[in-house]
């Protein structure tokens, strides 16, 4: 009776422990990219190195959350792709360890990211803070197409700006970080503060604003370039602005987790990650954002970052911890209020 | 006694001398530990600890060694149950004492002398370990009930046992890991003065949206949700069973299934859609615009958003709840009620309803727990309105990692959870609902009154028309190139997902297959286990008395009410290192299963049972059954519906669930749902409808099998109902009800 109970629960127990394959030819990958461009670059490494892949996809966030939760014992090897301010976290709570690779060929954005973390991330691509528009719906409305970030504050546009909730989404907080550089903090909060008037919803996720623009949910939505080109390429009208001011832009990086266990192949992982041939392979799978090595093919689809005013990012300053805060709090009690 | 110790004594021998002890690497099943047997990590643990020489192995196989006389002695004393109990019990409590001392602190000062380096990096439990602790833990409880405690019977006392193990090891220790961090300090350790002052922040509990100030905290927020969703889900569902189960009308079956399918829609689908249909370029929003001049509004984002998709994704649960509950209500009251002179109307009210009691407390509380711990719907429709679920999710993942502002916000969202079951305990109260009694139990269902009959008719009729609209729309977006702006045919999104290569054998091309399989398989596991484990539960908590019954109770209901994020947190925290090391594999995604969705199973489970009279489990018992056959032979049949409902669910559930699924999916074992929302993440939605399509075709085939399978149960010999124009005709009943056969 009882013994048949127990020991059905006890056979299916058997049945499934442990699955988990460590041995030497093995690497461990969670990916912060988008799906498809996971799988090309596990097919191109398999078949370049021999070395057995597995890889899940998850947001940056989850996989933090992840790796602080797994930190006594490491399932994770590498962490590649994603923003990188999750990164720069990781390295900051000393989650990841030094890869060591050899940077010669980055260009400088990405060499900085590996030298304000001491080597343990580095900028493997970067994408550029942009504004979108609804092409359809702004005609619609008889609205004048925004340029700049200060045309955002116009009261034409009250009810149609979209944007994220820097509190939860890496994407809002960069925006955020970057009009305190472009304006001074007095300055870019009261601009904000301004803006947050005509915000429409503070989103959770920094991608869903151009979402909503892109099925005319909202009009406007501030988010990263390559986010938008993706869904204009995809036939929404979505019109995408680069800000007259300048704007700021994110690194995505590729970290080696502490304790991994199959080092020698993470480093193989990320040096292959940031070579020219495998980042100049991103626009098969409607990748779009820039790469990192300065010998790989663009894109012609791709936020040309030469083209777009882009500010000197103060990685260092605006990725530490009591900076965030500060100007998190700051934003709770000055922005948040303003919206509806 | 001594036939059950035996027989548990043999495993115990079983699972410490020939199975390995600890995990092992490339699988149990793979057998490559039977090649090398004995040596190494993979030895069993009779091996380990003489011949490797790990001694502090050696308190289990003791155990087990010193209760063979006790098993051997004839006859039994009240002093070999207390001697069998502490011998069985410090094997139990050394053997797990070891595994967390080796791991967590390794020179403490008992220990430490007997580690020597390598032997510190002990593996996780394995199969061996998992076999000899059950056989230890039935040791424990054969010995109790030979104390007399449970009546005396093995069978309960065990059962107890292991559900209160179980319950331990998988809801109370992980969550343990999460909600101390509630009482960290910014700098590392723990105190309660900081706990008090947040949790009663006006952050989380603001009232200012009653008062038309600004917005209510989270808590707030959700509590309003919940009472809302809670209070329609029932109504609906109740309108909905009565509809089955009380009218003639005519496309039972076509309901049947528009009832069930919100319940196995992947998440973020019926959001995405009610967008479509309602946002603010929303198909019907177009049309209002253009027929009313009405203007286009976004109140979709909010409250009245989120509100629609939790009815329609919870609705099902409420109806799957009282359709067995409504039919369980005896047709003999209600015709006694109407001798007595009551019209329907009266009969409904004073007798039906108050009968279906348990059945609407319990499926009201499902409804308020669902949707305080709901997160895919407030994610989409959210807008501006904050609620627990959400905020914890972000404390957790979001740009500040806030882990003891989540514990506290999880806190705040399990108090709410205590609070409504307690309410819900007193409501019921301690009446009898017993109409199942195994007595001649004929007649037939009063008919529904005319006002009421029309009620339900005028919502549940408009509601389904609404489901299939909107599943209307599911489907014809996997059809579309751009889901809402390019209309125009396609079957890529199938192609892409599901497309197999037959040139070279059959070759799984498509890119869901594997998520596919590995969730179809794991929920397929999950579900049988989940049901078991719930109604096993219902059983205990219904028909048996015990001490300490009620926290019993709600340490069942803790991982329901819990949000899926923080529980998958938790159980990496908890289960990532030895002595319990599962993440990275199946096990740990089928165990968040079984205990996440056994409350329903629960719940369900003590709907019913309190329906079925005690006097037909005693009459059993007086035939000389024990109270296994009694489960087995007299119970289960009679609870067809409940367990019809809580594998159904606990499969779909498996299928489904999100936020729990999406710290633990790993690279070998990755789930469809997340699949799925990283292809919403990246704007492929065609893919991801097409994929969800499929998986609710899957999910109500499935269940459509299992409803063959377990069939209806009969309760009487016929279930009539009162036909529009009586007809009087009436057979005496030869057969007593319940199981006839």
């Amino acid at each position: 009776m009882n013994f048949r109970l127990g020991a059905s629960i006890a056979v299916l127990g058997l049945a499934l422990s442990g699955q988990q394959a460590l041995s030497a030819d093995n690497l461990n990958v969670v990916c912060s990219n988008e799906q498809d461009w996971c799988d090309l670059m596990v097919n191109a490494f398999e078949g370049k190195t021999g070395i057995d892949v597995a890889m899940v996809r998850k947001s940056t966030g989850e996989t933090l959350a992840q790796i602080r939760a797994e930190a006594n014992n490491p399932k994770v090897d590498v962490w590649w792709g994603g923003t990188g301010d999750p990164h720069l976290i990781a390295a900051a709570e000393d989650l990841t360890q030094p890869s060591g690779v050899d940077t010669s060929e980055l260009l400088g954005w990405a060499v900085n990211m590996a030298e304000i973390t001491g080597g343990k991330t580095v900028g493997v691509h970067a994408g550029a803070l942009g504004i979108a528009y609804n092409a359809d719906v702004i005609a619609e409305k008889g609205l004048a197409p925004p340029a700049c970030w200060k045309d955002l504050a116009d009261p034409a546009y009250k009810g149609e700006i979209q944007v994220a909730n820097p509190n939860s989404s890496g994407t809002a907080y960069t925006e955020l970080a970057t009009f305190v550089q472009l304006f001074g903090e007095d300055e870019a909060f009261r601009l904000l503060a301004e803006i947050g008037k005509n915000v429409n919803q503070y989103t959770k996720s920094g991608s869903a604003p151009s979402k909503a623009a892109a099925r005319g949910e909202t009009t406007i939505s501030i988010g990263f370039m390559h986010d938008m080109v993706k869904l204009a390429k995809a036939g929404f009208p979505l019109k995408i602005v680069s800000p007259c001011e300048g704007t700021g832009y994110e690194v995505g990086g590729v970290s080696i987790i502490k304790g991994a266990k199959n080092v020698d192949a993470a480093k193989r992982w990320v040096d292959f990650v940031l070579s020219a041939e495998a980042q100049s392979r991103g626009p098969e799978v409607g990748t779009y954002n820039v790469p990192s090595n300065s010998r790989a093919t663009v894109a012609p689809e791709s936020p040309d970052l030469a083209s777009i005013k882009l500010i000197d990012y103060d990685f260092a300053t605006y990725g530490a911890s009591d900076t965030r805060k500060r100007l998190l709090s700051r934003w709770d009690k000055e922005v948040k209020p303003t919206g509806n | 006694m001594r036939r059950t110790t035996g027989l548990w004594l043999i495993v115990g021998f079983f699972g410490y001398c020939l199975l390995p002890w600890y995990m092992v690497g490339d699988g149990f099943l793979s057998f490559s530990w039977l090649s090398e047997f004995g040596a190494g990590d993979t030895a069993p643990a009779a091996f380990l600890a003489t011949a490797q020489g790990r001694p502090w192995l050696a308190p289990a196989g003791l155990s087990l060694l010193a209760t063979i006389p006790i098993v051997l002695a004839n006859g039994a004393s009240t002093r070999r149950a207390w001697a069998l109990i502490a011998i069985a019990g410090t094997g139990l409590v050394m053997t797990m004492l070891q595994g967390f001392m080796i791991q967590h602190f390794p020179d403490f000062p008992f220990i430490a002398p007997f580690l020597s380096g390598a032997a510190q990096m002990q593996p996780g439990f394995g199969a061996g370990a998992a076999v000899t602790l059950i056989a230890l833990l039935f040791m424990i409880t054969t010995g109790v009930a030979y104390l007399g405690k449970g009546r005396a019977d093995a069978f309960v006392v065990g059962l107890i046992g292991l559900i209160v193990a179980l319950v331990g090891v998988f809801v109370f220790f992980p969550l343990s890991q999460v909600l101390v961090r509630a009482f960290e300090l910014p700098d590392g350790s723990y105190a309660l003065t900081e706990f008090v002052p947040r949790f009663f922040s006006s952050d989380i509990w603001s009232l200012k949206c009653l008062v038309g100030s600004g917005s209510c905290g989270p808590a707030v927020n959700s509590v309003l949700l919940a009472t809302m969703t809670g209070t329609g889900t029932t109504l609906l569902g109740l309108a909905f069973a009565l509809v089955f189960t009380r009218t003639f009308f005519p496309a039972k079956r076509l309901l049947r299934v528009l009832t069930v399918i919100p319940i196995i829609t992947p998440p973020f689908v019926i959001g995405l859609a009610l967008i479509l249909l309602f946002g603010r370029s929303g198909a019907v929003t177009e049309l209002v615009a253009d027929l009313f001049g009405a203007e286009k509004t976004r109140w979709i984002y909010g409250f009245w958003g989120i509100y629609l998709a939790q009815m329609l994704s919870f609705t099902p649960i409420a109806f799957l709840v009282l359709i067995g509950v409504v039919e369980g209500v005896s047709p003999s009251m209600e015709e006694a009620s109407q001798t007595l002179n009551a019209d329907r109307w009266q009969t409904f009210r004073d007798v039906s309803l108050p009968l279906m009691r348990p059945g609407l407390a319990n499926s009201f509380l499902l409804g308020f727990i669902e949707s305080l711990a709901d997160f895919g719907n407030p994610l989409v429709l959210g807008g501006n309105y904050n609620v627990l679920s959400t905020e914890i999710y972000f404390a957790i993942v979001g740009a500040v990692a806030d882990p003891a502002k989540a514990a506290i916000l999880a806190i705040a969202l399990l108090s709410l959870t205590l609070g409504a079951f307690a309410i819900q305990r007193r409501w019921v109260g301690g009446k009898s609902y017993t109409t199942v009694t195994g007595k001649a139990d004929s007649g037939q269902h009063a008919d529904l009154s005319p006002a009421v009959k029309a009620a339900c008719y005028g919502t549940a009729l408009p509601w389904a028309v609404f489901t299939a609209i909107v599943y209307g729309m599911i489907i014809f977006g996997s059809f579309v190139k751009l889901w809402g702006y390019d209309n125009s045919f396609t079957l890529d999104h199938y192609i892409r997902a599901f497309s197999v290569d037959f040139t070279n054998g059959i070759r799984w091309t498509g890119v869901a297959w594997d998520s596919y399989f590995t969730t179809l398989s794991i929920s397929t596991i999950a579900a049988p286990l989940t049901a078991l484990v719930g109604l096993s539960t219902a059983y205990l908590l219904v028909r048996q008395n015990f001490a300490g019954k009620n926290a019993f109770e709600f340490g069942t209901m803790l991982s329901f009410a819990i949000p899926g994020t923080v529980i998958g947190v938790s159980y990496i925290m908890a289960f990532n290192v030895p002595p319990i090391e599962l993440t990275g594999t199946g096990i740990i995604l089928i165990i968040v299963f079984v205990f996440r969705n056994m409350p329903v199973g629960v719940r369900g489970g003590i709907a019913a049972m309190s329906q079925i009279d005690r006097s037909l489990d005693e009459a059993s018992i007086t035939l000389g059954a024990n109270s296994f056959t009694t489960v087995r032979r007299v119970i289960a049949p009679l609870l067809g519906p409940a367990m019809l409902a809580a594998l159904t669910y606990s499969f779909v559930r498996a299928i489904t669930s999100v936020s729990a699924v999406i710290f633990l999916v790993s690279a070998q074992h990755n789930m469809a749902t997340s699949f799925i929302v990283g292809r919403v993440e990246n704007g492929e939605f065609g893919l991801a409808i097409a994929y969800s399509t499929v998986l609710i075709i899957t999910m109500l085939s499935a269940i459509l099998l299992l409803q063959l399978a377990i069939g209806r149960r009969r309760l009487r010999r016929r279930d009539r109902l009162q036909s529009p124009a009586p007809v009087r005709s009436r057979l005496p009943s030869l057969l007593p009800a319940g199981r006839t056969k």
